[in-house]
């Protein structure tokens, strides 16, 4: 064995490999990875801290996979009658379904049970709440525009699978609580006119609790829905690569680049070691709080109800809905027609998940903007954008406090009745005032940036002149920060061509042209552009002429003006009288 | 011994005839009949509240404390619009009076949708007093005695209380007798840490806005099942860790949102390290 360490007589030789490289040869000459991961390991992230939120999301999927692994080993989604043997002694001797039983089994007998029963929960409250925070993210800076339209709508069926998901698991345990909500599901579906009671008796294959619901929600829950998700979020993550990150502006970066580091090693192992901080974060809250405690609730019984009945968070919106709609019926020929359910239950949630889809195609539309957008926008830079948001929180935010009224009444002695009622005017009023109040925010923070650009940056220096008179001395900004802060495109107003054509023939599509014309004209009316060349230079000449103002001024200025900004002040002091 | 006996039955035998037997047998029979009733029928037969002085007393202490709402015969007082200002008593019970008294409830502090539990203004004897007033207003439930409250139970019992408790209390006071709203700022309270024998009296009488759950609807037996119930889930370990309030999903959904915020920062965190290549060593 002879190592080329020496410029010795004898020639070099391959030092022999490594067992591990060995592997990695055996399995590249027959998968070809080293081709594959050659680009991918080399590929380019952007880095910033907005840009890990939906990793949030799927290290909280991976944790999900892991502990619900875990639960079906014991887990048994029968609604078969047994007598509760097991260790809890408040239930001993109940008679209850097999799947009530079995989860108490594996929070009370399984080791390690409670702890992974109660990891997979909050992981899942986790990843829903992680999957929003990633989507107004992606909502905020604009990073939904052409291309990722279609990406964007890959992730608004992730959340709504992720919903159903979270519902299906809820209803597993079969306690009181998953049987309430599993009640209120059957109450929305036969809300359906007409088709509503065949398609509850489907549903639970027969009347309501019926046997066969869990078992049905079982495979929902382990196999279908998972599934599903998996498949969406490699389609989610494999557009990501094909359209590569998109990156903020700032010097050096372009529509036509992205500027970061390489996925090796890098970004493997800050997203590695995010994937443990994840799975470290739902272990603790596993470990220390309690989550669907269901040895509390006991088993369903559909005679039995328990105050502070609520969905998982993310159903609240759902909740408040049904909770602040007015009890209004048709009753025609007989039949019932339950608008009080079936507005709140079936047609808000659709209606709302059909604006959130297809936002892309309306802004789209509206601003007529149908360009390639790599680089983000602020969100001050699309005001309309970011106010409509913030009205979206407020509109979820309110309807989850209205699913909650009882809480709110009881935790902070209010009156239930007067919450329910704000809530039905709130919902109308708040959120529009919401949005007014974040537009002109975004403006004016529009506008604070303009002034840095024109004025350059507040110093903190406060100057006398010869005459007494104080003024503040203002600084320019870097050139990077000002190259950063003009890279924002301007906006355009959308015109409406002609109503009519050369012939005077009304245009088809006329109406539709001024309608979008006016949306437009509503969308960016307010907007601030950034400064144009010669109102830059205008700026900068300003402050060249008041520096020249105080040049005269030059070693005979007043005491305190060598901190201008423009002098080096290393070992100067103020005049000490 | 036998010697004894056979001397004290001659000479009952000898006096049997005697002017003063017959009296004697009857007051004898009126005394057991008297005294086996006192010790055997149901409680609501108070023989201290019965007491003519302690009812004076408690009257006295009605007439300072609660008449100026119950009215000074506590016949109850109407408001103009004919709602109750305060309600009539005859008839409530010794049991409504040392619930609504025994836990502040009474006197109220200030009209309101429901009278709120504060400490107690009354000590034990003035509330005895108080009920044994109320009670001699007409015949109503009596204080229960500690044996119908407290008690060993079977764990099947216990079982049995838990279904009973389900079935007949969580809707209002919630699964973990947290407590809950009702409609219009009136709410059914905790029940952690409430006495036993306050629970009982509770079911017994139906306060506030509770129904009252009368011995033919909950047996004395079912109503102690369900405080053991509630007794052995107050000493039950929190197995999942903190209970989050013990108010259902939405507190949990709170701490989720906490949980995504630590998350958030950790991102914030990571991004903020980037490679070491990059950094300049500090002059």
């Amino acid at each position: 064995m002879s190592n080329a360490k020496t410029n010795g007589t004898k020639p070099a030789t391959a030092e022999k490999s490594s067992k591990a490289a060995g592997a990695a040869t055996w399995a590249d000459d027959r998968l070809g990875i080293a081709t594959m991961a050659k680009k991918q390991i080399r590929k380019v992230f952007p880095d910033h801290w907005s840009f890990m939120l939906g990793e949030i999301a799927l290290w909280s999927f991976v944790t999900l996979l892991i502990t619900g692994v875990f639960l079906t080993f014991w887990f048994k989604p029968s609604m078969t009658d047994v007598v509760y043997n097991g260790s809890y002694s408040q239930l001993r001797g109940l008679p209850m379904s097999e799947a009530y039983a079995s989860t108490l089994n594996i929070s009370f007998d399984v080791r390690g049970g409670l702890l992974l029963r109660q990891m997979h929960h909050w992981a899942a409250m986790l990843f829903i709440a992680a999957m929003l925070v990633h989507m107004m993210r992606v909502f905020l800076t604009g990073a939904f525009r052409k291309p990722r339209e279609l990406n964007w709508l890959i992730g608004g069926v992730l959340l709504l699978l992720g919903i159903v998901e979270g519902f299906a698991g809820y209803s597993l345990p079969d306690d009181l609580l998953s049987g309430t909500g599993l009640r209120i599901a059957d109450g929305l579906v036969k809300a359906t006119p007409v088709l509503g009671s065949y398609m509850s008796f489907f549903m639970f294959g027969g009347e309501f609790p019926g046997d066969s619901i869990v078992s049905r929600l079982y495979t929902v829950h382990i196999l279908l829905v998972p599934g599903l998700l998996l498949a969406l979020i490699g389609a989610h993550m494999l557009l990501l690569v094909y359209h590569k990150h998109t990156q903020w502006p700032g010097p050096g970066r372009t529509e036509q680049n992205v500027v970061g580091y390489p996925m090796m090693p890098v970004y493997a192992a800050k997203a590695g070691g995010f994937f443990f901080i994840v799975f470290g974060t739902v272990a603790l809250m596993g470990g220390l709080m309690t989550i669907n405690p269901v040895w509390r609730f006991g088993p369903y019984n559909p005679a039995e109800v328990t105050a502070g009945s609520q969905p998982d968070w993310y159903m609240g919106i759902a909740e408040g809905l049904l909770r602040i709609m007015p009890g209004w019926e048709t009753h025609l020929w007989g039949f019932t027609l339950s608008w009080n359910i079936f507005i709140p239950g079936q047609i808000a949630p659709i209606a709302l998940l059909s604006l959130v889809l297809g936002y892309p195609f309306i802004e789209q539309w509206i601003t007529g903007d149908k360009r390639e957008h790599h680089l983000l926008q602020r969100p001050r830079d699309a005001p309309t954008r970011t106010a409509f948001l913030a009205a979206m929180i407020t509109v979820y935010g309110l309807l989850w406090a209205a699913g909650g009224n009882d809480i709110l009444a009881h935790v902070f002695h209010l009156n239930l009745n007067k919450i329910t009622y704000f809530m039905r005017g709130g919902i109308f009023i708040i959120p529009p005032l919401v949005f007014l109040l974040a537009k002109r925010w975004a403006i004016s923070l529009q506008r604070s940036d303009n002034d840095r650009l024109l004025h350059g940056y507040e110093t903190g220096v406060i100057m006398r002149d010869a005459q007494g008179g104080y003024t503040e001395r203002h600084l320019p900004i870097s050139e990077a920060e000002a190259y950063t802060l003009t890279a924002r495109e301007r906006d355009h107003i959308y015109v409406a061509s002609s109503t009519v054509d050369a012939n005077g023939v009304a245009a088809p599509a006329a109406r539709m042209d001024t309608l979008r014309a006016k949306l437009s004209h509503l969308w960016f009316k307010d907007y601030l552009q950034k400064p144009t060349v010669e109102e830059l230079e205008e700026g900068h000449h300003h402050a060249e002429i008041e520096h020249e103002h105080d040049v005269p001024l030059e070693g005979h200025a007043a005491d305190g003006h060598q901190f201008d900004g423009r002098h080096d002040i290393a070992g100067e002091e103020l005049r000490q009288h | 011994m036998r010697l004894l006996t056979r001397r004290i039955s001659g000479g009952l035998s000898a006096k049997r005839r005697s002017r003063f037997a017959a009296p004697v047998v009857l007051l004898l029979g009126l005394l057991i009949t008297g005294g086996a009733y006192a010790a055997l029928a149901p409680a609501n037969a108070n023989t201290k509240t019965d007491d003519a002085t302690t009812i004076a007393k408690g009257r006295a202490l009605f007439l300072v404390g609660c008449a100026s709402c119950h009215g000074k015969n506590a016949e109850g007082i109407l408001t103009v619009r004919g709602k109750n200002y305060g309600p009539a008593l005859a008839g409530v019970g010794a049991a409504a009076v040392d619930f609504q008294v025994g836990t502040g409830r009474m006197p109220m502090a200030q009209p309101g949708v429901q009278a709120l539990q504060k400490p107690p203004a009354y000590n034990a004897d003035e509330i005895e007093a108080l009920a044994a007033y109320v009670a001699s207003l007409g015949t109503g439930p009596s204080i229960p005695s500690a044996d119908q409250y407290s008690g060993k139970v079977s764990n099947q019992e216990l079982v049995e209380g838990g279904e009973f408790f389900r079935t007949n209390c969580t809707a209002c006071h919630n699964f973990a007798a947290a407590g809950g709203a009702l409609p219009g700022g009136k709410f059914a309270p905790s029940l952690v840490g409430v006495s036993a024998k306050h629970i009982y009296e509770a079911m017994l009488t139906g306060p506030q806005q509770m129904p009252v759950f009368s011995n033919g609807v909950l047996t004395p037996q079912d109503k102690k099942e369900i405080i053991s119930y509630l007794k052995s889930s107050e000493t039950e370990p929190n197995y999942g860790g903190f209970a989050l309030g013990s108010i259902g999903p939405v507190s949990e959904g709170m701490f989720a949102w906490l949980g995504v915020g630590v998350l958030v920062g950790f991102a914030v965190w990571i991004a903020a390290h980037t490679s070491r290549s990059k950094k300049k060593k500090e002059a």
